[in-house]
């Protein structure tokens, strides 16, 4: 869906700094993604492939560091690792939970020539 | 450029301020004389041929429609509009709502309309004849609009100081999450021909809203969705959201969004 959006976004960022270097093309992009960021990794690698094409990043691998979500119970201030919003706290089973990590979404370093 | 859906692909978004005329529809696609680009403070040291380099970048991917979000919320604070995203699926009744509101409204309060889809000026037409001001964004392939769309719109509708701007965006339940405005509330709404399972299904929009409108509840009677588990499914979601429900036929639970609205829009500060 917007994982293109999201693609063009890090084609950019890693453009604008290279360019900002004096390289002439990105050999690696290093992202930091949550795995509540929202990003489905099969559309992300499709639209990965095709939009680089052309850009200085052609011949780039993607690393992606992935970071797993966690939440905190409002109620009983446990904190515990969490795949969905709906997740009940596992000590006291309530839904009061503020998310604390896991919607990431970063380029986070850039190895270019 | 667009490969899956056509986020992104720009160059295809076109902008119609929605004229007294209604068979004479202004163009207001911008060419792009300014740019929105961040200055760079990085060195520029210059690396040898074939010499690699590690670059520390530490970037938000979405940094640049934050950045411009924020800028479209200073705008509004400073006019003190009160911006509002509405997002749901197509057909949730989204141009229903506005339709009502402005008419039922319009003595109370100052509107503008920002209206998103990826083509046709119908749903622009429809608010139009209830005498709001309205730009129509025409995505083409996007299936959301993004903040620097509502930058150009807004400043092609101009909206009046102290007004209540509502923004509806395309008809989609996912993407339209990871896209900040600028807007002081997010409302999702949803219907009851549809599962009640949605929030489940599309977490991220109910995690991100504020408030959550089920709407043609004038239907329960006919169809099998089941009211208190919808609610309890979004909470478990978002334990803030507030959900109001109402049917935009029969105009039942409207009172309720309106008093939510009218709690929502600021007295503008005395002039010191
Ligand atoms: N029965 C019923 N139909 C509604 C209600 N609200 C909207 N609709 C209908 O739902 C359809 C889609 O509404 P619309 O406002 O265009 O949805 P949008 O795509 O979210 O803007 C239209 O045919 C409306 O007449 C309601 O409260 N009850
Ligand atoms: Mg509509
Ligand atoms: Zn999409
Ligand atoms: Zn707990
Ligand atoms: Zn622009
Ligand atoms: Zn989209």
């Amino acid at each position: 869906m917007h994982e293109l959006s999201v693609v063009m976004g890090i084609i950019k960022i890693a453009e604008d700094y290279a360019i900002a270097a004096g390289a002439h093309s990105v050999d690696e992009v290093e992202l930091d993604i949550g795995t509540l960021s929202g990003i489905d990794m099969d559309s992300m690698d499709f639209a990965w492939k095709q939009a680089k094409k052309g850009t200085m990043l052609n011949d780039s691998v993607k690393k992606i560091n992935s970071i797993t979500a966690k939440a905190k119970c409002l109620d009983c201030n446990a904190e515990f690792p969490i795949k969905n919003y709906y997740d009940a706290c596992p000590v006291c089973g309530e839904h009061l939970i503020n998310i604390i990590c896991g919607k990431e979404l970063k380029v986070r370093s850039l190895l270019v020539s | 450029m667009c490969a899956t859906c056509g986020c992104g692909s720009d160059g295809k978004t076109t902008y119609f301020l929605v004229d007294k005329d209604l068979s004479h529809i202004r163009d207001h696609n911008h060419s792009h004389p300014h740019s929105h680009d961040h200055p760079h403070d990085q060195g520029h040291t210059h690396p040898q041929p074939n010499e690699k380099k590690i670059i520390d970048v530490e970037m938000d991917v979405l940094y640049q429609n934050n950045l411009l979000a924020e800028r479209n919320r200073g705008y509004f604070d400073a006019k003190n509009i009160l911006a509002l995203n509405l997002v749901s699926s197509p057909g949730s009744g989204k141009t229903s709502l506005l339709e009502k509101t402005l008419t039922d409204l319009k003595a109370e309060l100052c509107f503008a309309v920002i209206e998103g889809d990826q083509q046709t000026n119908n749903d622009a037409d429809r608010i139009f004849a209830t005498g709001t001001k309205v730009t129509q964004i025409n995505t083409g392939k996007g299936c959301h609009l993004d903040a620097h769309m509502i930058l150009h719109a807004t400043r092609g509708l101009k909206p009046a100081d102290n007004s209540v701007l509502f923004i509806e965006n395309v008809g989609n339940l996912v993407c339209p999450a990871m896209f900040d405005l600028g807007e002081k509330e997010r409302v999702v709404i949803i219907s009851v021909t549809e599962g009640d399972d949605k929030p489940l299904k599309y977490p991220d929009m109910f995690h991100s809203s504020t408030l959550c409108i089920i709407n043609k509840i004038d239907l329960l009677p006919y169809v099998p969705f089941d009211i208190e588990k919808v609610k309890a499914n979004a909470k478990k979601v978002n334990h803030k959201l507030e959900i109001i429900e109402v049917s935009c036929t029969t105009g039942e639970g409207l009172p309720i969004w309106y008093q939510w609205l009218k709690s929502k829009v600021l007295q503008p500060e005395p002039a010191i």
